[in-house]
């Protein structure tokens, strides 16, 4: 039986988890006509869930004999993800009006998606990481195929279900093997498991965690698992592909932290080497094939890739400067992610959108601030100061040296240096070329406005003044490498 | 009983649980069959066309008997395959009850509130409707 | 008494049967199926894992996944029909408007 301080350590979860049924049921009653409602209604529900992370802030709880930790480290990354959410709903609200799918659905299975991605950030079990990435998984499926009569966009759906699903079957795999080998699915059990019985060279351990490790490497999109990104990026609606590219990486990478800091930590050795590899792989491919792209929605794709493979130099670099710079990293790029995606969104005449990279064309001069806020959002991608993913990754970059991956680091700039070269060419493309043929027009709304000025703020405050975010990164990883 | 005795060492223990099954494999099967071919012989034989006819719940049937159902009726099953996983669920708490408490029969009408808030949900949708 | 070598021989069997399915067959409702044999053949190393340790975590592991796998039927297959119903085809071969 649950004890009433468990619960109430929960009850961001569970806050969360009641307002999307709510959501589903007020659905029901509200006329079509109305449906926005449910919008203000859900973003209360975030706000309410994210004031219950605050207050539970600097507690160490673990819950239901260790299956759920609620910690710093997961109230950091709930945030993100509840921010995150905020500002994709913002932008959804007026799209999928103008798109003709404005159903109640879009907004429970958001609100569900992000409880998913919750669960994954305090999971304490590898059965909980499994649900929560389910949870997460199959409101994405949908979410990606929401326009259901639109063929590009059942084509997404259906590749990253099917690739989502095959993905499952691994990581599932993955546990059993891990659980033949220890015994238990507990993150805190396994580490005693491979301490007390010796396992550290057990094969079967060691395939359970490469399968583990594919799982995950796919729900995070590292080359050579990214096929579908980029493929269901395109067709999936734009808000929805922002949303994906931030909230399911972040989750992944929660997961990721958890599993490898609470149970996987002395085989260290084995999976860092790997870890390298695939980082290297991921930040070439994904800049590599984003300087070829003409989509807007395909480019972000890629560039979402290779931040990804950033992501991975802090924890392999497994020092309490590379983790702490992985939360504020993920911080960042969910600011300045969702930004780029919420001027896509914003670039469209009613149903039509513009999604060429030549529609920007002369955007510069025509709608200036528009264009402004783009330019911050592709120079902070870029990697230039004074934005947030300079210092993100100069974080970064700078732990995996401090760890002896120096080499890893050099590629890794050189990489930037590669992928400023397609950010900056959208810069250039807005202020210096006249548009040709069709004009892009822009779609004005108060709620489209107030989620781009806030990831312009986020951006911005994140390059200047990063000390808050940093030493709450830093306080959420105390318990894990207090020593 | 002498007869049990020969049955015990001719099978081991556990080909003696399988002979059992045997047993009511046969009489499941002879049953059946017994009741049809006695209904056979004794039963009058007057073919006409209403006898012949499809048996369709009393009704009259309406065209041909192989008829392909609509693609819309998968969400009837659907709906069902969801409700029919979720009572595994339902197994361990039942066969568990006595050492559980009250809490866990408070938790399981959570469940099952949920479950019946899906079906609702389903209903007013009109994932219910005969299409 | 069966060794439990054999279960997860069988079970990394099923897998392989799952995984190669899921890389050579071209309906989609057949990947589909592939990918729920290689979740049925991690239920069966649970199952078979528990019982072996003594622990019934494997065996509570194999009630969610069940539940998983439905909601994941429901999901794929209202995908699967949307799709069949518009284009025609399930094929994934000839379901290809998104390329780079």
């Amino acid at each position: 039986m649950p004890t009433t301080q468990e619960l109430i350590a929960i009850s961001p979860e569970i806050i969360l988890a009641l307002w999307a049924l709510s959501v589903m049921f007020l659905d029901l009653l509200i006329a079509q006509s109305r449906k926005s409602i449910l919008a203000y209604w859900s973003l209360l529900g975030l706000l309410l869930a994210g004031g219950a992370e605050f207050s539970l802030w600097g507690r160490e709880e673990i819950l239901f004999q260790g299956a759920f930790v609620q910690d710093n480290l997961s109230l950091f990354l709930d945030l993100v993800l509840l921010l995150a959410t905020g500002l994709s709903l913002l932008m959804a609200k007026g799209y999928i009006k103008d798109l003709e799918m404005e159903h109640g659905e879009y907004y429970t299975l958001t609100l569900f998606a992000t409880l998913g991605g919750m669960l994954m950030a305090g999971a304490g079990d590898l059965l909980i990481v499994f649900l929560g990435l389910e949870v997460l998984s199959l409101s994405l499926y949908v979410l990606s195929g929401f326009r259901r009569t639109e063929p590009m966009a059942q084509e997404a759906s259906l590749k990253y279900f099917l690739l989502g699903a095959f993905a499952s079957g691994f990581l599932l795999y993955g546990i059993a093997l891990v659980f033949g080998s220890t015994g238990t699915t507990l993150l805190g059990g396994i580490a005693v498991a491979i301490t007390e019985g010796g396992l550290l060279g057990d094969p079967l351990l060691l395939l359970g965690l490469g399968l583990l490790g594919v799982g995950l490497s796919f729900k995070v999109a590292l080359v050579p698992f990214h096929m579908w990104t980029p493929d269901v990026y395109e067709g999936a609606p734009t808000p929805v592909a922002g949303y994906m590219s931030v909230v399911a990486k972040a989750a992944g990478f929660a997961a990721a932290l958890r599993i490898f800091l609470s149970a996987f930590l002395q085989l260290a050795g084995d999976w860092t080497l790997l870890l390298s590899l695939l980082a290297l792989l991921t930040m070439s491919g994904g800049n590599i094939i984003a300087l070829a792209q003409s989509n807007m929605k395909r480019l972000l794709a890629y560039s979402s890739i290779a931040h990804a493979g950033y992501i991975l130099l802090g924890v392999i670099a497994l020092n309490s400067w590379g983790l702490s710079s992985v939360l504020f990293y993920l911080a960042a790029y969910g600011f300045m992610n969702l930004g780029a995606f919420a001027v896509i969104v914003a670039l469209r005449d009613g149903e039509r959108e513009y999604l060429a990279l030549n529609d920007y064309a002369g955007l510069g001069s025509r709608h200036p601030l528009l264009a402004l806020s783009m330019a911050i959002f592709m120079l902070s991608l870029a990697g230039v100061p004074p934005t947030a993913g300079f210092l993100a990754k100069f974080y970064i970059f700078g732990a995996a040296v401090q760890a002896g991956y120096g080499w890893l680091a050099i590629l890794a700039v050189l990489n930037s240096v590669l992928a400023a070269f397609y950010y900056l060419r959208v810069i250039v493309i807005m202020y210096m070329r006249e548009p040709a043929g069709q004009v892009a027009k822009m779609t004005h709304s108060p709620a489209l406005a107030l989620a781009i000025f806030l990831a312009v703020i986020g951006t911005v405050q994140l390059g200047l003044f990063p000390a808050a975010v940093v030493e709450l990164a830093q306080a959420s990883l105390f318990p894990f490498l207090g020593s | 009983m002498p007869g049990c005795k020969t049955y015990a060492i001719l099978f081991p223990a556990m080909l003696q649980d399988y002979l059992l099954l045997a047993v009511l494999l046969v009489v499941a099967t002879i049953f059946p069959i017994g009741g049809l071919i006695t209904a056979f012989i004794i039963r009058p034989h007057r073919p006409g066309k209403i006898k012949g006819d499809t048996y369709e719940c009393g009704l009259e049937t309406i065209g041909e008997t192989w008829v392909q159902f609509r693609v819309q009726y998968y969400i009837y099953a659907l709906v069902f395959l969801i409700f029919d996983i979720e009572t595994i669920f339902l197994l361990p708490w039942a066969v568990a009850y006595n050492q559980l408490g009250l809490f866990s029969l408070i938790e399981m009408f959570i469940f099952l509130a949920l479950l019946l808030g899906g079906l609702v949900y389903a209903w007013r949708k009109g994932a219910l409707e005969w299409i | 008494m069966v060794p439990v070598a054999n279960y997860l021989i069988l079970s990394a069997v099923l897998f392989t049967i799952g995984v190669l399915g899921v890389l050579i067959r071209r309906n989609a409702i057949v990947i589909f199926m592939s990918i729920e044999i290689m979740l049925n053949a991690a239920n069966l190393a649970f199952i078979a894992l528990a019982d072996a340790k003594g622990s019934l975590a494997g065996q509570v592991f194999v009630f969610f996944v069940l539940a998983v796998a439905a909601a994941e039927v429901a999901v794929g297959l209202a995908i699967i029909v949307a799709i069949s119903r518009q284009q025609g085809t399930i094929d994934v071969d000839e379901i290809n408007l998104l390329k780079w």
